[in-house]
């Protein structure tokens, strides 16, 4: 990556007692589409109003293109962004909801046409121009914030909770369209989502946050397999923790009271302490053969998969899922099967 | 919320016009009052003797504050007119309110329950007599009130009374007037309460074998407290204070606060006195403002 | 529900809008009475119509109240539409407190109260009594009344539609004129609505606050009332009751007009497909 597009550096910010960031650093490259994850209250929309500039930092500093943005007010800023309620005017038909930014910027009237039609074919709302806020469904609302968050061809696009109000179906196809609206107009996107499927469906990379701090930024796959932290390990997708002392004798593996499960090493030194976090479609279930032996507790099937929760150990149950097609009742034995490269290990948290 | 920001030069600008407002019209005119009410009766014009003067050094001030009397208020407690006159104000706004309360409820209930397409006229409907004049919807009750009024020939027509009934110039004339005049006052809170009341609350409540009586007694009334209290206040508070209603319907026997104030200005010219008084009375409503506003913070905190 | 439970509903409806509106309705039949007197009907006539026009005194009172109303009024808005901004976006600022008491207390105060405070205000600076005292008087009872409608209304109005607005590059006072300002435009409607209704009805302030050659039409209307029922009143307040109403059924009818178009809306809505062709 060249100069970062945005630079984030060392933000703080509280409210009162609350700390809602605490010494962020954070670069977006341009045209990319990064993704700030967290549950609510992380401090995930704060920094996203810092950028915007509806939130002054207590310190640190927000550098877009080179330009310290601090002191410049949400109205000179080359950012805009999508609401959460997109905050679309109801006074005003779709046309000039999206020609606003542009109007503002005192373009003229045939660019300003130009502009908006071409916005309104690409969001797929070529005959809406004319209705009003109130007539839309809640997908073209959102197709309407889109559009007119992007008209002024801002450096860089925030999105909060982009697609938070759509329905389930609706969100999957919107999230084609997004990525596809993102690669069409080169813009970078900061999309601010509580929604792991979301972010790790659409980003390029992610940063996870935790109580206004970054507890890891990478892409997706990366903090899906390789989470840095417990908590990201937890925050995305489904994980099981088991916990053990590592011995880096011959093939290293995590000594747990059920057994020995393979495991890199990383730099965790031999004989501490660790937790290593094992997805659940990691874990190779069988009735018979090799492998640490277990009982079947219950079982939820899932379609293409089916979720055991077996019975390792007294005080120790894992969650395992095993393949589409394989029956098992509660009270059978099966083996778990752990490949040494399944499992991210997690040093002890202080 | 209660921020020590600064403002910045725009936001000045905006609060600018209001502040200044309010301030030379309100809280000036006010302190004048207050000031006024320390003073000591004189008979000339303006009829109180100045105490401070835009002139006065420090040392003048302090000289002078030396000759505030508080004969005014002294005399507010032993002068058995304005003592009267705020018990009977005070007992009058009392009756009036509840009788309000009593008439206003199930009025607020049947337009609640009312079909939804309905309610909006209805609603309507009876507010709509708070936008025509006050004065002349008193006024109105003076033909039905008197003597040889409407009400009166009614009754001698059907033969229930022989002679006429005083209705008119009676402390219940008043509380007619009062209660008439504020109803919508009362309604409208009443009316907001009881409208967003879930139904299926006093379904449930029935469906847990609550009689109709208990159902309004154990579900509706209680949830409609606010309602009760907000328009409570909205009626008791500018009754105490009421001049219109009592001058016109009352007798001359029927002694209200805002009426003794008003002849006490321009009949006697005693404005210490009627100074002292509009302080008095000022406080008086105070005390339940704060105490509501007090329960309601309160109910605030503890819903967090 | 039951049917006795939707009789007694009726039966309150009745009785409630009878008690509203009786009064009133006897008023305007008897501005009609040829007879002075309540209890004697004395056949239908409008000459108490005709005298009103007779009637100078009246006439001009109806000015001078009119005059008041309308430039009161607009005064007022703007100062409540001001103070109401401040109370609803500026957050906590110093002072904030003293502000919002200020602007609600002539809520609570007894009318009596603060004419005797703005009187003795103007006899003390040495203003004479008249015309600008008693518009002075009728801003600062009616703008508090302004505030609170406008403050309710601005508070309903979404911040965030702002927030876009400054976002896309307008400046706040900009954002607040295209985007704020128009949601609000009912609400302010209204509100000029009751400050013009309340001036026009006050009489209490304008007693204290106006002087002579500025006596408002209620001063006149109270000073007839005191001597008993008077027919020519009768008729000057069935022309305000009328006047009122007239504009009150406007208003209505403009409203439905509004949401019927809205409830419409929905329909449409609903009908066409959710993607776009």
């Amino acid at each position: 990556m060249s100069a970062p597009l945005l630079s984030i550096a060392n933000v703080s910010k509280t409210f009162g007692a609350v700390v809602a960031l605490e010494n962020v650093s954070l670069d977006v490259g341009a045209g990319e589409f990064f993704a700030l994850l967290g549950p609510s209250g992380c401090g995930k929309t704060t920094l996203m109003r810092c950028i915007a500039g509806f939130e002054t930092p207590d310190a640190g500093a927000i550098i877009l293109n080179g330009a310290d943005l601090s002191g410049v007010p949400p109205f000179r800023r080359p950012v805009n962004m999508m609401f959460q309620s997109y905050a679309l005017f109801p006074h005003i038909d779709v046309f000039e909801n999206i020609a606003f930014g542009l109007r503002r910027q005192g373009e003229t009237k045939v660019a300003i046409n130009t502009r908006v039609d071409e916005l309104l074919a690409m969001t797929q709302l070529s005959s809406y121009g004319h209705r009003r806020i109130g007539e839309l469904s809640g997908g073209q609302k959102q197709r309407v914030a889109l559009a007119r968050a992007l008209a002024p061809r801002p450096k860089m696009l925030l999105l909060d909770e982009p697609l938070g109000a759509l329905d389930r179906k609706l969100r999957e196809e919107t999230q084609f369209q997004l990525k596809e609206i993102q690669r069409l107009t080169q813009t970078s996107f900061v999309i601010v989502t509580h929604d792991q499927d979301e972010a790790l469906a659409l980003a390029d990379r992610i940063a996870v946050m935790r109580a206004g701090r970054v507890e890891q930024v990478a892409g997706p796959m990366e903090i899906y397999d390789r989470p840095a932290t417990r908590f990201v390990a937890g925050f995305v997708g489904e994980t099981n923790f088991i916990e053990g002392r590592l011995a880096r004798n011959a093939g290293a593996a995590l000594i747990t009271e059920f057994g020995p499960i393979p495991c890199d090493p990383g730099d965790v030194p031999d004989g501490a302490r660790a937790t290593l976090s094992m997805r659940p479609e990691r874990i190779g279930v069988a009735q018979g053969g090799e492998g640490i032996v277990g009982f079947v507790e219950n079982f939820v099937f899932r379609g293409e998969t089916t979720l055991l929760r077996v019975r390792v150990a007294e005080n120790v149950v894992l969650r395992a899922a095993a393949g589409h097609g394989e029956r098992h009742a509660i009270g059978d034995a099966v083996r778990l099967r752990f490949p040494s490269d399944a499992g991210a290990l997690l040093a002890e948290e202080k | 919320m209660s921020g020590r920001r600064r403002l910045s030069l725009g936001e000045r600008l905006v609060i600018a016009a209001p502040y200044f407002w309010i301030a030379a019209f309100f809280l000036a005119p006010m302190l004048l009052v207050a000031k006024i009410s320390v003073s000591q009766s004189v008979l000339a014009r303006p009829p109180y003797r100045p105490i401070f003067q835009l002139s006065d050094s420090f040392a003048d001030l302090w000289a002078k504050a030396q000759n505030f009397t508080l004969d005014s208020y002294r005399a507010l407690v032993s002068d058995t007119l304005y003592v009267e006159s705020y018990l009977s104000s005070l007992t009058i706004a009392a009756v009036s309110t509840l009788i309000t309360l009593i008439v206003a409820y199930p009025f607020a209930l049947a337009i609640a329950r009312a079909p939804e397409r309905l309610r909006p006229l209805l609603i309507g409907l009876a507010a709509a007599p708070f936008w025509t004049s006050f004065l002349i919807r008193v006024y109105a009750w003076i033909a039905l009130l008197k003597d040889e009024g409407l009400i009166n020939n009614a009754l001698m027509a059907l033969g229930l009374i022989s002679a006429p009934l005083q209705m008119y110039a009676t402390s219940g004339a008043v509380v007619v007037g009062i209660v008439y005049s504020y109803l919508p006052f009362m309604l409208l809170p009443l009316y907001a309460a009881l409208e967003r009341q879930d139904v299926s609350l006093r379904e449930a409540a029935a469906d847990l074998g609550a009689s109709p009586a208990q159902v309004f007694f154990r579900v509706t009334l209680p949830l409609s407290r606010e309602g009760v209290v907000a328009g409570s206040l909205l009626v008791f508070i500018p009754a105490v204070g009421e001049f219109v209603i009592p001058d016109l319907l009352g007798g001359s026997e029927t002694l209200m606060i805002g009426r003794t104030l008003w002849n006490d200005f321009f009949s006697n010219h005693d404005w210490p006195a009627a100074s002292a008084a509009a302080i008095a009375l000022v406080a008086l409503l105070m005390v339940p403002l704060l105490a509501w506003e007090r329960a309601r913070l309160k109910e605030e905190e503890e819903a967090r | 529900m039951s049917a006795a439970a939707a009789w007694a509903r009726a039966a309150t409806l009745v009785a409630g809008f009878v008690f509203l509106y009786a009064p009133i309705v006897v008023l305007a039949v008897m501005s009609f009475n040829a007879s002075r007197l309540v209890s004697v009907w004395g056949g239908f006539s409008t000459k108490w119509y005709a005298a009103l026009l007779q009637n100078a005194q009246l006439l001009h009172s109806a000015k001078i109240s009119l005059a008041a109303a309308l430039a009161s009024a607009a005064i007022a808005t703007v100062l409540g539409l001001l103070a109401a901004v401040a109370l609803a976006r500026f957050g906590g600022f110093r002072s904030r407190l003293l502000f919002f008491g200020a602007v609600h207390a002539p809520l609570v105060l007894p009318e009596v109260v603060l004419g005797l405070a703005l009187l003795t205000c103007f006899v003390a600076l040495g203003v004479g009594r008249g015309f600008v005292t008693l518009v002075i008087g009728h801003v600062t009872l009616t703008m508090c009344f302004m505030t609170v409608a406008l403050l309710a209304a601005l508070r309903d109005c979404d911040p965030t539609l702002e927030e876009a607005a400054m976002d896309l590059g307008a400046t706040p006072p900009e954002a607040f004129a295209r985007v704020a300002l128009p949601q609000l435009a009912p609400a302010i409607v209204t509100a000029f609505l009751l400050a013009f209704t309340l001036s026009l009805d006050d009489l209490v302030i304008a007693s204290f606050a106006t002087g002579p050659g500025a006596t408002t039409l209620p001063m006149r209307i109270y000073s007839q009332v005191r001597l008993g029922v008077s027919p020519q009143i009768n008729a000057i307040s069935t022309l305000l009751l009328a006047l009122v109403a007239v504009s009150l059924g406007l208003a209505a009818l403009v409203s439905y007009w509004r949401t019927g178009r809205n409830l419409r809306v929905p329909k449409t809505a609903s009908h066409s497909p959710d993607k776009a062709p």
